[in-house]
Parts: structure tokens; sequence; C-alpha cells
């Protein structure tokens, strides 16, 4: 069970890792998922998961990220006049463009916080694309919402991959001229 | 003086720098220990999987600089068991490269011809099978039929890979589990271990001291074989030859850390860093486009999408690999499959209005994974990275257990380096681009800097003291019998994939180390066969003995 601390902690860092790999909302009710895309995103392939999994480096700072998100989130809005629902944290009340926007603004170069947001978008997005906190036979039997977006084949009945097919097997273009009879640049 | 262990050679790292200097040292009658901080995995240990903690990222570490980043191999072997294999060798035109100091920065004793002995005793030791169309898997023929419809040629790249144990699974990044890369784990590790070479994984080299009688003392931590933030004490090995072999990353990093008790090191230690000049290129396939202009079909209705379907870079367009274009201007343009988790973050959405690297249109992207085709540009950069303090443990301060790790790497391309790759992308778009074929964009360097797989030059050889680390023999200047033979003593880019080079230059290295371990009284000869015992490059190199032994 997570404490009302460890929930609102959780929003922000789902509303971030969905600014990453966006998905549609899990309920209508969910307010970190902004549902800016079809299909599970980082969100739903685990980034939570991955980021509180120490192995990442990353667990120990998670409360620092999500309040530093929220206060730039709540400078971002002030700037811009914009009015935060405080229902919600900070960062969850700004809309999917927003976000966007602060986030591309945070991982620019020469922001001085660049590496922090780097380090917690690559886990996000790595939970999307490798599912790195899973073994990736059982991500894919579990139908890991990423892998499956990016066509991953299922392996054989081992669990490894092979690929019997796999050459058009014919010349498809000159070699360079300078070539050495073993094969390298002359 | 009790409780330190003693040894003739210590070798640090197990790459191909290491295991070649491991091997020929053993063979000829050297003790010698390798220490190499990473694991020792083979066969059924490199698993397929992308999780945490699998080979995937237990086997090299990603180290992230300020303008560069930085993937290398961590497990015995090194570099072997996770790159691509392939083994082409430099253009002759790379050794009359004058590169940022204005004249020829090779060793006048270095050139393609001086060195083809050594790339034949390379050839020798390690299987290298000249790949056919036949072998080319969907990826490599796709680029293939690109570079023809653009009136370019295309090579079958030559490769450490028995081409009959493939299974075309593309895991290799992650160990061969088919044992079909003929990595170093196959060729001069098990050859040196037959002649009594010790190899001690999970040994990470801290620093290196004198002592009195001109020996050296290396001291190192024990490495925990899972979570690499987690070290123990380790201890000290006292050795009369040190070889430092621990990657472009890392030796000078252990040089940098050990100058309070060494001495002074050469001003070249840690500078003149060069990334090969990579960088990527993801093209998004148009399928339909791919079956009417290039009339390929897999066989299965399907045009290509077989991103994940085969063996690294197998075909390469060298049509700008000409000697007669100006200096910056040439470079290389390879097929190659990079996985998750790194190959995709910074693929970039071509002709992105929003963000190119993440958001909404990069997970449309992503959904057409299978469609993409990676292109490697090895061009000529300007070997402008610089490495600043050293961490106090380490090349790095560890984030994750394993892989990724903040380094200390200054990388800021010159103008020079910058137009290289604009050359670079710029030919990609017009081979993949052409009749619709494809979107093309480089990967982004906004992320994570620019990024290298084959680290160079960061100790380096070189005939001028004040660029370079090391003489021609590769002996680190005013610290003798300290050699280094990894990435690092290669004195820029190659415009090629490097390993078949760095290999070449670490046998050519042999020699001199052998004549300066008898020098200390070590009884060592030269002249062990190929690790097979084959004899013919050998005999090909006994008239270059001589010279390279003469100080």
């Amino acid at each position: 069970m997570r404490t009302p601390e460890e929930e609102l902690r959780t929003m922000t860092l789902e509303a971030f890792a969905d600014t990453i790999v966006p998905g549609e909302k899990r309920s209508p009710g969910d307010r970190s998922v902004a549902g800016a895309s079809t299909g599970g995103g980082a969100v739903q392939a685990g980034a939570i998961e991955l980021l509180e999994w120490d192995a990442t480096g990353l667990t120990e700072g998670l409360d620092g990220f999500s309040s530093a998100l929220d206060a730039h989130a709540t400078n971002y809005a002030a700037e811009r006049g914009v009015t935060l629902d405080d229902s919600v944290p900070p960062f969850v009340a700004l809309d999917f463009a927003q976000r966007t926007e602060l986030v591309r603004i945070l991982t620019t170069p020469g922001h001085p916080e660049k590496a922090l947001w780097v380090s917690l978008a690559l886990f996000s997005n790595m939970a999307f694309d490798s599912a790195a906190h899973m073994h990736t036979v059982d991500a894919l039997a579990a139908g890991h919402p990423g892998l499956l977006a990016l066509g991953i084949e299922k392996p054989g009945p081992d669990g490894l991959w092979r690929f019997p097919e796999f050459s058009y097997g014919r010349e498809l273009a000159d070699l360079h001229p300078d070539t050495t009879p073993s094969g390298s640049p002359a | 003086m009790t409780g330190i262990e003693r040894t003739d050679v210590l070798v640090v790292g197990s790459g191909f720098g290491g295991a070649i200097a491991a091997y020929h040292l053993a063979a000829g009658g050297a003790k010698v220990v390798v220490l190499e901080r990473g694991p020792w995995l083979n066969g059924e240990d490199f698993d397929q999987d992308y999780k945490l903690g699998s080979s995937y990222t237990r086997a090299f570490d990603f180290v992230v600089g300020d303008g560069m980043s930085i993937l290398g191999g961590n497990c015995v072997g090194g570099g072997s068991v996770v790159y691509f294999a392939a083994m082409p060798r430099a253009p002759r035109f790379v050794f009359e490269r004058h590169g940022s100091i204005g004249r020829r920065m090779w060793p006048s004793a270095v050139s393609r011809d001086t060195l083809e002995p050594w790339y034949d005793r390379v050839a020798e030791s390690i299987p290298i099978t000249q790949q056919t169309w036949t072998d080319v898997p969907y990826a490599g023929g796709l680029w293939a039929a690109a570079c023809n419809h653009a009136g370019r040629t295309a090579n079958p790249v030559p490769a450490a890979i028995d081409t009959t144990k493939c299974v075309n699974c593309n895991w290799m990044m992650a160990g061969c589990r088919f044992d079909a890369k003929k990595s170093l784990l196959f060729t001069y590790l098990p050859a040196a271990l037959a002649h009594g070479a010790e190899i001690r994984p999970l040994h990470e080299v801290q620093k290196i001291e004198r002592n009195h009688d001109g020996s050296y003392r290396v001291h190192y931590d024990l490495m925990d074989e899972e979570d690499y933030r987690l070290r123990s004490d380790g201890g000290a090995i006292d050795a009369k030859i040190i070889v430092l072999a621990a990657g472009a990353g890392a030796t000078p990093v252990i040089l940098q850390r050990s100058e309070p008790t060494l001495g002074t090191m050469p001003h070249a230690v840690g500078r003149y860093f060069s990334g090969n000049g990579e960088r990527l290129n993801t093209a998004i396939l148009n399928e339909d486009k791919v079956r009417e202009v290039l009339g390929l079909e897999r066989g299965d209705g399907l045009a290509y999408e077989a991103n994940q379907i085969g063996k690294g870079p197998v075909v390469a367009n060298w049509d700008r690999l000409d000697g007669s274009l100006p200096e910056y201007e040439r470079f290389s343009l390879e097929q190659l499959y990079f996985p998750p988790g790194l190959g995709t973050i910074l693929a970039q959405v071509p002709g992105a209005q929003g963000p190119s690297w993440f958001g909404v249109d990069k997970k449309e992207m992503l959904k057409r994974w299978r469609s993409w085709l990676i292109i490697f540009q090895m061009t000529e950069d300007d070997n402008e990275g610089v490495f600043g303090p050293p961490p106090a443990k380490g090349n790095a301060d560890r984030l994750s257990q394993q892989m990724l790790g903040v380094g200390r790497l200054r990388y800021d391309p010159t103008p020079n380096t910058l137009r290289g790759w604009a050359l670079a992308d710029a030919e990609c778009k017009d081979i993949l681009e052409r009749d619709g074929l494809a979107e093309v964009a480089a990967w982004t360097n906004d992320v994570v800097g620019a990024y290298t797989v084959h680290p160079l030059a960061s100790c380096r050889i070189g005939d001028d003291p004040a660029t370079s680390a090391l003489d021609d023999r590769h002996e680190l200047r005013g610290h003798p019998g300290i050699f280094v033979t990894d990435g690092s003593a290669v004195p820029g880019a190659l415009t090629v994939n490097p390993a078949m080079t760095i290999s070449a230059l670490a046998e050519r290295a042999i020699p001199a180390i052998v004549q300066a371990a008898q020098d200390r009284g070590v009884d060592v000869t030269y002249g062990a066969p190929a690790p097979d015992g084959s004899t013919n490059g050998r005999r090909g190199v006994a008239d270059l003995l001589p010279a390279l032994t003469r100080r």
C-alpha cells in the first residue's frame, strides 16, 4: 500500500513518463496519463516499477525528482498565467502540451538540471522499449505494450530467438572496385 | 615486503589489446596475470534478455560524458564479446591523416603497408569470414539495394562470425549464445590460459605506483558480480611489465589517477580522444516503396519489416573512402542493428515539428520499429575529446547497478567534425530518401551528447612527445615498462570499424614488450604461432622484428 504522499509522487512520475512515451488513459478519471496516444505508453509499460527498482540508481532520488518537477510546473504555470487544479500535483495539473513544453525546457542542452531529467527520461523510455524490469520472454508473454508496439517477435519454444529465414539471398549491388580479396578497403 | 603478489607481466583488461598481449607473453614463457573488471561470461550466460542484470547489461558499460557518451565492453573478452564482429582493415589514406595537429599524426613507422603483415597475423588468429550475399540479412540487403539504386556500390563486411552457426538472432551485443561470434573467448584467451596466463574477472584496477626497483605495483578493487556500484577491498600485485588495455575510456583514467604515485604523465594522456567520428541515422522505410522501387520481397508477403533479424553490420558503402578527397570528407556508411534501450531513445522523428526524441510522434515512430534501417557513419573527427580529473574509483561515477555511469570526458565537436557529420548525413539522405524509399534523421546529440561505440586515441602512439602519450612501440613516454595496447593507442579515427586495427597494432607492439621484459630479467621469448598453431603470420613479420625491438 502506498502512503498518500507516495500516491502523489507516483502521479507526478507517471505524468513525466507519459510525456516521454504517451499512452491512453487507464480509466476515464486517470489524471496522470494524459491520453495523448492510443495503446499503452511508458506508464502501462511499467515505468514506475522500473524506476522504483533500486537497480536503476534513481530510486532514492524519486522524491526529489517529483517535488522538483512539481516546483518547475508551479513556476511554469505562474509565468504563463495558467491556473492549476490543486486537487492533483502541479505537473499533473498541466495539460499534455504544457507537460511536453516543460520537459523540453528541462532537457535542453545548457539547462542546469538536464542530466537529471534525461536520466529519468532514459528509464521511462526503457520501460517501454525494452521492459528492463522484466525478463523479455515474460514481458512478451504478458502482452507488454511497448514490446508489442515495437513488433518484437515471440521467441521459439525454448525461449530463444532464431531466424532461419533472414536473407534476400541474391547479389544486390556491385562491390566497390578497390576491395581486397579478403574483403577490406584497399 | 610480504603479502604482495608478484608476476612478470600484469595485463589490465582482457579485450583485444589485453588478450593479444596476454597470449604472446604467456606463450613466450612469462608469468602473466590479467585483471578484468567485468564478469567472466560464457555460452549459456549469454541470455537473450533486456532485463537489467542480464548479460545484455552486465557485459557492457555506457558512460555519459559532457558532449560524448561511450559504449564499451565490461567482461572477460572486452569489446570482442559485445561488438558486432566487423573486422575490416583501415583504408590506406587513414595512416596519412593530419588531423588536429597539422601534420601526419601516425608514427612514421606505421602505414597501411607496414601494418599489413600484422593485420595478417590477426586474420590468422581470429577466424574472419568474407560474407557472401546469401549471408547478408534483409537489412543489409536493403541497404545494398538502396545504394545500387542510387548508383553506389556496397560491400558485405568481413566479420569474425561463423556463419554456419549464426541464427541471425541479432542479440550479439549481449554476447553470442550460439558460439557463432568468434570473440576472444574462442581465440587468444583460451590460448593464453593454455600457456598458464591467469585471468581474474571482477578486478578493477584503480592505480599504478612505481617501486624503488623500477617494477610497478598495481592496486585493484574487487567488484560485485552483479551490482557494480558495490566493491570491496582488493589488493595489489607487483609486476615488471604493465600492459594497459582497459579501453580508451578507462586506460587514460587509470593513468591520470596514478600520476601522484607514478610521476608526471605525458601531456597527451587523456587528450586527443576520438569517437571515431561516429554518428547514426535512422531511416523509416516505406514498405510499399521498398517493394516497388527496389523490387525486394522477403518471400512471406513482406518487403522488409526485419529490423530485428540479422547479425549486426553486414553491408557497408565505401564510395566515400576515397583518398583523393580532402580530410574530413571521407567516411563509410554501414548498415547496423542497434537494439532497443539504446537504439531508440536517440532516434529522432524525421521532420519533427514538436519534440523529436520523445512524445507523441516518437511513439508513432516506435510502432514502425520493424521497418527501421539504421546507418552507422564513421567519419574523420578532430580528436577533440579531453578527459577531466578522474573520479575516485573506476572510470565513471556509476548510477545504475550496471551500464549507466557519468564520466569526465568532454567532447566539443569542431567545425571539421561537424562538417564531416553533415556530409555523411546528406549522403544517407540522398541514398535512402530517393524515390520515397524512406525518411531519414540523424540521432540527436542533445540528449547524451554524441555517441561512440569505438572510443579511440586517448593515449595515442606517435613520434611527437607533445601530441602522443606513447612512442611508436606503445611504451608510455617517461615510464619505461608500461605499455598501452588498446584502442587508446590508435592515433585517430579510422573511417571503418577499428577492432582489426586495434588488434594489428597490439600484435605489432608485442616484440618490443617482450624485449622490455627480457631487459628486466624475465625469461621470455617472442615467436608464438597463431593461437591455433598456424605459422604463416609469424613468418610474415619476421623481417620486421629488428626495427621494432631496437630502442
